[in-house]
């Protein structure tokens, strides 16, 4: 290859990761000073570009020039940053005392609500913006042209990380954030205003994400699809250089988009992959990223069911449900029962979190991985092999178990969020496989035809299966819950260094755990193919890993029972607002953003603490 | 309590509207339980193409029921977002099968869903009709008999293409297309068709970004590093855009042929605004020049209701909408075995003109306008056009009959 080829190539990544640092930096110093894993970043980030796209071209028109195009991109820039006060005053300001898991939930609650407010907003057609004055014409570079503007943009990463560093060493502010990064604690003491701090982190946070959106305009259409595309992106480039570490993004910047530029020429057909790569490789070497430092472990964050003794006449209750399973198909009609069906399959895929995160401890964000994995063994057993239903199902929890089994071997080393963001690692890495190893996964397309076999299809046959199917795995999960090895979880779960005076293996229990999960998880997967006859990447997405984490703490995490409910309520939920309204995106993101105000210990917790009060 | 007065207030309320029913009922036949239609697209990811389809086929419905609708029953369609995925889609396919009792589905937006759909369909023995789906799988490999296809598929589409870029001379190709079905059939095909029609041609370069994810800079630049003198696009969408600002930024455009597909339609047109790549040869829809009076009335009738201009979406929202009450019609009742023969190889009347539905492969003779692009004042437009026929560019009958499964 020609050396100005590659000049050229390396120069398209130096730009896009000049634009990936300046997002990305907003959120990493959000991250050090609150703590927060702000879902939202991204959609603060598309709120930029759509600001920008739909402000700039009004702008040119009263002047143009250059002045105008780089006011305009600042104006867009801070209006983000004053929608970012909002969230904090209104939202986060609330939650800093929760547990971590329901910081992120709410903030995704925040990313579907923006989803669907910016088509009500900005219209439903992509916007492309203008062109920045003066900058229309592309240089030359050793014989090839190159658009100028991306050259500005490879200055401005440079610019924000001078600036950046200037305000964190140079000014009160900057010297109050770094020791709110360090010790939040201490600062509180030390009697510094935290709303104030909090505040104007969220502020430069969103401004950063709002600059980084709004840059985009000359390039990219702004659309809706930009707020996941971007945050997954961004999530790698603070965990890779360490949470909390603006230099740290940087580095990592510079590699993904060199990472991109190149992988685009070996591997035309895996861009996704390369970046989730490399964050599992650096976690694996580096557990903390590159510049991140060990978390203190704080007693707020390990939430999870407690030991209870048992209810009198469980057992009773126990032939009531089952009682009332096996008659509901009397009463309802073949939809209701496919309602049914999938209730029950979520319920085993939630269940299945619980023994990770409520028992366990091991906060997963990518419990998706092995739901997916179930799916597409199942499917893809039926596509290549033919084999039939009864033998594809546990072809697919297999499959989900040894994935379960790789992947925790790595996942098990780490703590906190690192652990958490691994796990999400862990997750796109599989999505990215379904969506671009075409030849085996069927891609986009995904896998039709995956159909059950004819004693078991049609509704009710198919019903009685899951229902058997999702009873006897969730009495074995509940099973282990109560044995040693689930109290060894707890214990490892609430006290990591008395757990291991007492000479509980950890790693060890926790990598069971993992498995044990896995593969129930990937039972709930193959169930839910059969049911659908078809599995799609989406099966493996961030969606449908935030979705196990809805149900788990819509019903309540500190309870046996709560993902059951919260499967069913977050099910029905669905079905009953989504064909009322185009806009149930709203309003299912304001319910998660309610339950988390105001049922943090969800549905089945705040019912048992109302029954205890009133005992 | 409030129960019992309030059942007493209202009983004679009830009684009043009970005997409105019932001589209703007895007064008009047309009074009838409507028809219900099972409508699914992508409504939220791909708005730019679909809300000016439901604009089409929601005019194409009232000019239905305001004539008393089919078989004395007004039309009610039940419309839903698909999800834009294969596993969305099916579910809300189910929902409205099951729950709604529609007699037969159409819509669908990518290709992957309408494959998954067609599955459905086959799989629930109900007539499926895909809106835009563009894949040869839906009426070839994964085709079956009771789902059908109006717009002319890649096969053809691409077909018609490939006749122009005999004249350009150009051999050197690459392609550029998304990485899933839609994007995966149109470059099989184009492969094999530049091969047999062009002596000479050959692949140089392939690029498939991810749907929605391009990195548009490296592709550009990697399609110039293998220096083709025809590139061969079927991006579309916010792709398209950010392809098309890179590769004019980096004059990749310059002394290449340049075909695209699906380029000339308002919907992808639009969004580029003067920075329309001039001289592509696309397919595509030239409503602002059609002078065909039938063809014209619609698109006036289009624009004075909806006070916007119509897309392509727009005509096909609408092309489907009245093919189905006509079939319906025909048929002389809503069971799918006397749809699916009412639709086997009839002939439709159509606003563009006559269209058969081929009974072989459930594919439809809609064609396609094939031009030039060109910037007609601040936004593109096409020149230069005819249209063509999509009889003349179906697969043969042998070749549908080596590929499908029934």
């Amino acid at each position: 290859m020609d050396p100005s080829f590659l000049a050229v190539q390396a120069l398209s990544g130096l730009s896009s990761a000049s634009s990936l640092f300046i997002t990305a930096c907003g959120l990493t110093i959000v991250f050090g000073v609150t703590r927060i894993v702000n879902f939202a970043h991204g959609s603060l980030y598309m709120i930029g570009a759509y600001t920008a796209a739909t402000l700039v071209p009004r702008l040119l028109e009263l002047s143009f020039g250059p002045v105008t195009f780089w006011a305009g991109i600042l104006i867009s820039a801070l209006i983000v940053g004053i929608i970012g006060v909002i969230i904090e005053v209104l939202l986060l300001r609330r939650i800093y005392g929760a547990p971590e898991l329901f910081q992120l939930l709410a903030t995704f609650g925040i990313v579907l609500v923006v989803q669907d407010l910016v088509v009500q907003v900005f219209g439903p057609q992509d916007i492309l913006g203008p062109r920045a004055p003066g900058l229309r014409a592309p240089v030359e570079i050793l014989g090839r042209r190159f658009p100028s503007y991306e050259l500005v943009l490879i200055a401005a990463g440079p610019i924000v990380l001078g600036l950046v560093w200037l305000l964190l060493r140079k000014t009160r502010f900057g010297v109050l954030v770094r020791a709110a990064t360090q010790d939040r604690d201490m600062v509180a003491s030390l009697g510094v205003n935290q709303a104030l701090l909090f505040t104007g982190t969220l502020f430069l946070g969103a401004f950063l994400a709002g600059l980084g959106g709004a840059l985009q305009i000359p390039r990219v259409s702004a659309n809706t699809g930009m707020d996941l595309s971007i945050i997954a992106e961004a999530f790698v480039v603070t965990v890779v250089g360490g949470m909390g570490s603006v230099p740290g993004a940087f580095l990592a910047a510079l590699i993904i988009g060199q990472l991109q530029a190149f992988g685009i020429l070996i591997f035309p057909k895996s861009t996704l992959v390369v970046v989730f790569l490399l964050m599992a490789v650096v976690l694996a070497i580096r557990p903390h990223g590159f510049f991140g430092r060990a978390e203190i472990v704080g007693g707020t964050h390990a939430v999870g069911i407690a030991s209870r003794s048992p209810l009198p006449g469980r057992r009773f209750m126990l032939l009531v449900v089952i009682a009332v399973l096996a008659a509901f198909p009397l009463l309802a009609d073949a939809y209701l029962l496919k309602v049914a069906t999938e209730i029950l399959i979520f319920a085993l895929f939630a269940f299945s979190l619980q023994l990770l995160i409520g028992v366990g401890g091991i906060v997963s964000f990518g419990h998706a991985a092995f739901f997916g994995l179930g799916a597409y063994g199942a499917a893809l057993a039926v596509k290549w092999y033919g084999v039939s239903m009864e033998a594809a199902l546990p072809l697919g929890l297999a499959l989900a178990a040894l994935g379960a089994g790789l992947v925790g071997a790595f996942v098990v080393r780490l703590s906190g969020i690192y652990l958490a963001m691994m796990t999400l690692a862990a997750a796109q890495i599989l999505y990215a496989v379904a969506f671009q190893w075409v030849e085996v996964t069927g891609g986009d397309n995904g896998i039709v035809g995956v159909w059950p076999s004819s004693w078991a299809s049609g509704p009710i046959p198919y019903y009685f299966l899951t229902a058997a199917l999702t009873v006897v795995a969730v009495l074995l999960l509940k099973r282990i819950i109560d044995a040693p090895f689930g109290y060894a979880l707890r214990a490892a779960r609430d006290s990591e260094a008395r757990a291991e005076a007492i000479g509980l293996q950890i790693r060890q229990h926790r990598w069971m755990a993992f498995m044990i999960a896995g593969a129930a998880a990937g039972l709930a997967g193959g169930l839910y193919a059969f049911s659908r006859g078809s599995v799609d990447p989406s099966l493996l997405g961030i969606s449908t890993s935030v979705d196990a984490l809805t149900m788990l703490l819509l019903g309540g995490i500190q309870t046996v029972m709560g993902p059951l409910v919260g499967a069913a309520a977050l099910h029905a939920l669905r079905d009953w607002i989504m064909p009322l309204t185009s806009l149930w995106r709203l309003l299912l993101g304001l319910s998660i953003i309610a339950m988390v105000l105001i049922f943090p210990r969800g549905l089945v917790g705040t019912v048992r603490d109302w029954w205890g009060a009133r005992a | 309590m409030a129960t019992t007065s309030t059942i007493r207030w209202l009983a004679p309320a009830w009684l009043a509207l009970g005997a409105a029913l019932a001589l209703g009922g007895s007064a008009a036949q047309a009074q009838q339980a409507p028809i219900k239609i099972g409508e699914l697209n992508s409504y939220a990811q791909w708005a730019a193409f679909t809300v000016p389809y439901r604009n089409g086929w929601q005019m194409a419905l009232d000019e239905i029921n305001a004539k008393g609708g089919v078989l004395g029953r007004k039309i009610e369609i039940v419309s839903r977002d698909d999800g834009a995925t294969t596993g969305s889609a099916t579910r809300v396919a189910d929902e409205l099968v099951s729950r709604e009792g529609v007699s037969l589905l159409f819509g669908s937006f990518l290709s992957n869903v309408g494959v998954a759909m067609a599955d459905y369909a086959n799989q629930k023995k109900i007539v499926y009709i895909a809106a835009e789906p563009l894949t040869d799988a839906v009426t070839m490999a994964q085709g079956n008999r009771y789902t059908f296809r109006i717009r002319p598929n890649n096969f053809m589409q691409v077909g018609m293409l490939v006749d122009q870029a005999k004249a350009s001379g150009a051999k050197r190709w690459a392609i550029v297309a998304p990485n899933y079905e839609y994007g995966q059939s149109a470059a099989a095909v184009f492969k094999r068709l530049i091969q047999e029609r062009v002596p000479g041609a050959q692949i140089v370069a392939e690029q498939y970004p991810a749907l929605g994810k391009i990195e548009a800079g490296a592709t550009a630049s990697a399609i110039e590093q293998a220096k083709p003198d025809g590139i061969f696009n079927v991006l579309f969408g916010p792709d398209l855009t950010q392809f098309v600002r890179e590769g004019n930024t980096r004059g990749l455009f310059e002394d290449t042929t340049v075909l695209s597909l699906l380029t000339g339609e308002p919907e992808w047109l639009l969004p580029l605004k003067d920075e329309v790549p001039e001289g592509w040869t696309v397919t595509g829809y030239p409503w602002d020049e059609i002078k065909e009076p039938k063809h014209k009335a619609f698109i006036d009738a289009y624009r004075a209701k909806y006070n916007d201009t119509p897309r392509l979406g727009s005509l096909l929202g609408y092309m489907v909408m009245t093919m189905i009450g006509n079939s319906i019609e025909r048929a002389g009742s809503t069971e799918t075995d006397a749809i699916i023969k009412a639709l086997e190889d009839a002939k439709f009347d159509t606003v563009i003109g006559p269209v058969t539905m081929r009974g072989i492969d459930n594919q439809a003779t809609m064609g396609a306008w094939v031009g030039k692009l060109v910037l007609k004042g601040a936004a593109g437009g096409m020149t230069d056009w005819t249209y063509q026929d999509g009889a003349s560019f179906m697969p043969t009958e042998a070749e549908v009959k080596a590929v499908r499964k029934d």
